[in-house]
């Protein structure tokens, strides 16, 4: 019934730092539905975060595709790629707010960019806040805010441009439990109301329980194990899913003691 | 010793040397945003990476600030005279001013932009911005307080080589502490000039820091 919507083809990406060269991704392919909230996990080092940055361009692969919606990202002019990329929002785990700015002033920038009309840009910025709950905090400064209150912002940031993909590269790993719960809840609205495919990268196993659908784990740049949240949770194949499964456990059991 | 005349002279010396030392600054950022713009954008871990342009203006940014201001006044006279039409007085002195602060200028941009997180910059890129757009609403706007800091801190160089250009007549403060004290051996004369100098610096100083300082919204 789900028909693909990004597939990403075989993709590599190798750093070299001096003399030391580390191969951040060897050959990943992974294909994420569209209306999915698509989780990949993996340990630090694993390759995640360069996978999730090269879904944009944001760090452009040595080798392999991104396709979305019939799309090869690596074919289009830098012209066509940035008008793309308003389509594809992205979070960050340090939510990235323009310090010097109010909060409207940063949820009005990705609409800036766009040259919309600044009575029309406000107006939007304005009911997205009200989205996620933060329009009494109009007019402060990401300063004045706590870390759950500034990745409000920058999903209501993301959210004006009205993206067909939305990217989270760790959003939830710099909140604490509560936070992250309430953050994890407010992308499931938004997932729910919108029809966004979500892709979420973590290393925290309660994030991909909490609202995935599907997963992908990612170990030492390969994708180990792919399939239902449902199918890896309880029947884990590969040595990877094993181990990060224990360490989910063993997290949980810390929270509760 | 302090008559009628000395006070004017003196009041004019503060003219001349506000005036040199804000108009060669105002020209001087004319040259160096830009510059150091070019700088921020063509290094290495900048948005447009281009070595060959960055070797170049970090090349020629060096050569003139390791020029020593009294030598790249005499140097650039004959510019100065195509330009201004002669070379002293203070107007004349705008020209190796400028010449001499915008390389400065062009590092403390530099520095200042360099100081915006990579993570806002990224924001912009997934965004879809325009070079330009990051350039104006992220890296200038986010690192407005350091850059007003460093309007300050030039401000304050200027003035001081201004005061250099007192040698060759260039008007002002430094002029008039140059030949009284120095010529004319009026010690008095030049201790008050020098008392003036001093109160224009810590005048510029402090409406900088407070300016920056105002429009800073980051964590206290």
């Amino acid at each position: 019934m789900n028909t693909s919507y990004i597939e990403i083809r075989n993709l590599s990406k190798k750093y070299t730092v001096k003399d030391n060269s580390v191969e951040a991704l060897k050959g990943v392919s992974l294909t994420i539905p569209k209306n999915e909230i698509f989780g990949v996990i993996g340990l630090s080092g694993a390759g995640k975060s360069t996978l999730v940055r090269c879904i944009n361009l944001l760090e452009k692969p040595d080798d392999g595709e991104v396709i979305i919606d019939g799309q090869n990202l690596l074919e289009l002019s830098k012209q066509e790629l940035r008008l793309k990329r308003q389509k594809i929002g992205m979070i960050f785990q340090h939510f990235n707010l323009l310090e010097q700015q109010t909060v409207l002033e940063n949820v009005c920038f990705p609409l800036e960019i766009r040259r919309v009309p600044k009575a029309e840009r406000k107006k939007k910025a304005l009911e997205f806040l009200e989205k996620v709950g933060l329009a009494d905090k109009a007019n402060a400064y990401p300063s004045q805010l706590s870390g759950g209150q500034k990745q409000r912002v920058a999903i209501a940031r993301v959210l004006t441009n009205e993206p067909e993909v939305l990217l989270c590269d760790e959003a939830t790993s710099a909140l604490d439990p509560e936070t992250t719960k309430n953050i994890l809840n407010l992308l499931k609205h938004i997932h729910d109301t919108m029809g966004i495919t979500i892709v979420i990268i973590t290393h925290e196993m309660r994030v991909i329980k909490e609202i995935c659908t599907q997963v992908a784990v990612l170990d030492n740049g390969v994708v180990q194990e792919c399939g239902s949240v449902k199918d890896v949770f309880e029947n884990p194949q590969s040595k990877s899913a094993k181990r990060l499964l224990l360490i989910g456990e063993t997290e949980e059991a810390n929270y509760v003691g | 010793m302090l008559d009628k005349e000395m006070v004017k002279m003196l009041f004019e010396g503060v003219r001349d040397t506000c005036y040199m030392t804000l108009v060669s600054t105002f020209f001087g950022y004319l040259i160096g945003l830009p510059l150091g713009i070019f700088l921020t954008l063509t290094d290495k871990d900048g948005l447009t990476p281009n070595k060959a342009i960055y070797s170049l203006l970090d090349v020629i940014i060096n050569i003139t600030r390791s020029v020593p201001f009294l030598i790249l006044l005499i140097v650039v006279m004959p510019l100065t005279k195509a330009i201004v039409g002669k070379s002293y007085g203070s107007t004349a002195t705008i020209v190796p001013l400028t010449i001499a602060a915008a390389p400065l200028i062009g590092r403390m941009v530099e520095s200042s932009l360099k100081d915006v997180g990579k993570g806002v910059i990224e924001a912009a890129v997934s965004m879809g911005a325009k070079t330009g757009t990051i350039v104006r609403k992220v890296l200038i706007g986010e690192a407005r307080t350091s850059l007003l800091t460093g309007v300050a801190i030039v401000l304050g160089t200027v003035l001081g080589y201004s005061a250099m250009a007192g040698v060759v007549g260039g008007g002002g403060l430094g002029d008039i502490a140059i030949r009284y004290g120095y010529y004319r051996y009026e010690t008095g004369i030049m201790l008050i000039t020098l008392v003036f100098i001093i109160a224009v610096v810590q005048v510029m100083q402090g409406i900088g820091s407070f300016v920056a300082k105002k429009f800073d919204h980051r964590s206290k």
